[in-house]
């Protein structure tokens, strides 16, 4: 479904990514862990077209990507879950959710989306009315994830969900991911630090290390990978 | 005790001022006489004033900190008393007529120095609104915006001057050229936002003004160009007092279709983007926004206005110079949004109304007016930080079993 091939994006000299490779098929949730500063949230953000390659190939069903403006590519159903969360503060929760599906037009199917993500995350439902940079850090991170689901996306990607959460809610919020995947097929994309969780939900996953895909490998294996297990499983 | 401390703090605030204001308000040194007088009667004026102000301010500011404390312990009571009466259908319906009334009838009541005074408010309406979109909507801070109504008063004084074309002709030719100029200041500040935004759109300001100033060729440089002719109705040339009048009900016409429209905008998808992006960008983008759009739009749309607004003004007063559309005009516009609150229509037109008619009618204040919007504003922003009628969006709804 995305195929990238060998992409180099660069932040003014500074070459962040040096070549990464990967592919995500339909259906599969692909978590790309790593530490600080190995270039997974750069990966991200050159697959939606915030920062686009220098070189390389993204190729999303077959169409290629890294030349297209982010509205486009957004519009092909690549929907992005930024870091550290970018609600919309100022708008209510309905808002928000309203925002998420800007781009569509069956109203009907909207309106059973929003009924989809209060059944998902109940609390979102009580707080409709109230303004997006009101809630808690736990609540915003659902509601961003609820914001993307309401674009009905193909691929869902998620950059740190657990970013600044209490290990509770990085567990329920995990659990959605899972469920959203379940429920409806949409492929995921995954970046997280939190490796032990991630690839505790993935089918595969890639280990990023200085800008560079160092093991690809399944989740079950990757667990049980030693050098994974010292570097970022702390076990 | 508490009370005891505030008067305390006043007390301290008062003896601050006193020291503050002793060399000004109390000695005067007479240099010919070489005597040096002690006003100690100021001193004590000065004492008391401040002493009665800043307990004044500490009195409304903890009143207002148990206002709010009130407000989130009852979410009903959030809805200011303000807001509820905008929203009862009864009175909206009854000032919309009586609004209509007074304004249909405004120019055979009042003098004519009136009906004129109303016509530059509403001119600044249009203007307001215009900025609205800009600063308002899609949170773009214009410092520049005045270059816009200048092109549209230049657009209808040059095109009168060198090829007659009347008032009708050039207000869609203002308009378009207000929008055009609009993006071409919008492209290179695509990238831009907050203060670099700011400062860019206030050079842009200068920029066309100093054209204006030097291009005599072109522009007829400071001493601008008179004789601009009024707005003809239907082929008959109008005397002064009438076309005045002419002139204030096309300009209530033109308020009109400005108010209809940006509140159509305001509720449309294009609105809906400007409200993002002002909000959060990079959200914006994740969501499926053209960003480069959006704000082009935003600049071109608000830019319209002025565009439209410029050629108004230069065939309301017949004559165009630089020295009318200086950046003190950007301000006061921005005042306008500002205080009468961003985002908001209703609010922007009573802000246009007080910043406006007020130093008119306030003649005896006239020095210190900017000190008064100095006062205004800071005394707004510490009780009605969303401006004196704040923006009530229209909240989408969903409909369906769970709500």
């Amino acid at each position: 479904m995305l195929i990238i091939k060998d992409i180099h994006t660069f932040y003014g000299h500074i070459e962040a990514l040096k070549g990464v490779t990967l592919e995500i098929s339909e259906g599969e949730i692909v978590t790309l862990v790593g530490s600080n500063g190995a270039g997974k949230s750069t990966t991200l953000m050159s697959v939606c077209g915030i920062s686009p390659p220098r070189t390389g190939d993204i190729h999303f069903m077959g169409i290629p990507i890294h030349n297209l403006p982010p509205h486009k590519i957004a519009s092909l159903g690549i929907c992005q879950v930024p870091e550290g969360r970018h609600i919309f503060p100022h708008l209510t929760v309905a808002e928000n959710l309203d925002m998420g599906a800007f781009l569509r037009n069956d109203k009907r199917q909207v309106r059973r989306d929003v009924e989809y993500v209060f059944e998902l995350f109940p609390v979102l439902a009580k707080r409709k009315k109230q303004s997006g940079g009101t809630l808690s850090g736990g609540e915003q991170q659902m509601l961003a994830i609820s914001r993307a689901i309401m674009a009905k996306p193909k691929l869902l990607l998620l950059d740190e969900p657990s970013l600044g959460l209490s290990p509770l809610v990085v567990r329920q919020i995990f659990n959605i991911i899972f469920k959203i995947n379940e429920d409806s097929r949409t492929t995921i994309f995954l970046v997280e630090q939190n490796a032990n969780l991630a690839l505790k939900i993935a089918h595969r996953g890639y280990v990023m290390e200085n800008g560079k895909v160092t093991i690809a490998d399944s989740a079950g294996n990757l667990v049980r990978n030693e050098e994974v297990k010292k570097a970022y499983l702390g076990i | 005790m508490r009370k005891f401390a505030e008067i305390r703090k006043s007390l301290y605030v008062a003896l601050w001022f006193i020291f503050l204001t002793f060399p000004i308000m109390v000695i005067r040194i007479n240099p010919l006489e070489k005597t040096v007088e002690w006003r100690w009667m100021n001193m004590a004026l000065v004492g008391i004033g401040t002493f009665f102000l800043s307990f004044l301010w500490r009195y409304l500011i903890s009143k207002k900190e148990e206002g709010s404390k009130r407000a989130e312990e009852k979410q009903n009571e959030k809805i200011s008393k303000l807001r509820r009466l905008i929203e009862n259908r009864k009175i909206i319906a009854g000032s919309v007529v009586a609004g209509a009334l007074l304004a249909a009838v405004f120019p055979f009541v009042v003098s004519l120095y009136q009906t004129n005074i109303m016509t530059t408010a509403l001119i600044y309406v249009m203007l307001g609104l215009g900025l609205n979109i800009v600063v308002g909507l899609a949170g773009l801070l214009d410092l520049g915006y005045v270059a816009f109504y200048a092109v549209g008063a230049y657009a209808y004084a040059l095109l009168n001057y060198h090829f007659g074309l009347n008032f009708w002709m050039v207000l869609p030719v203002g308009a378009a050229l207000g929008a055009l100029f609009g993006i071409l200041l919008g492209f290179p500040v695509l990238r831009l936002r907050g203060d670099y935004l700011a400062i860019v759109t206030l050079g842009f300001g200068e920029i066309i003004r100093l054209i204006l100033e030097n291009w005599n060729e072109f522009s007829f440089g400071p001493s601008g160009i008179s004789n601009i002719s009024r707005p003809p109705l239907f082929g008959i040339e109008l005397s002064v007092q009438n076309a005045t009048v002419y002139m204030y009900y096309i300009m209530i016409f033109l308020c009109l279709v400005t108010i209809f429209i940006v509140k159509r905008l305001q509720d449309s998808r294009i609105g809906r983007a400007w409200v993002a992006l002002r909000e959060d960008e990079v959200a914006c983008q994740a969501m499926g926004i053209d960003r480069t759009k959006t704000k082009l739009t935003a600049f071109a749309l608000g830019a319209t206005w002025a565009g439209m607004g410029g050629v108004v003004f230069a065939a309301k007063t017949t004559f165009v110079n630089p020295a009318s559309f200086t950046i003190w005009e950007s301000i006061i516009i921005l005042c306008i949004v500002v205080l009468g609150g961003m985002g908001s229509v209703i609010g922007v037109i009573t802000g246009a109304f007080i910043i406006i008619l007020l130093p008119e009618y306030l003649r005896v204040f006239s020095e210190f007016r900017m000190l008064m919007f100095g006062i205004i504003l800071v005394v707004m922003m510490v009780f009605r930080p969303g401006g004196i009628i704040s923006g009530v969006r229209r909240t989408y709804k969903f409909e369906g079993k769970n709500f």
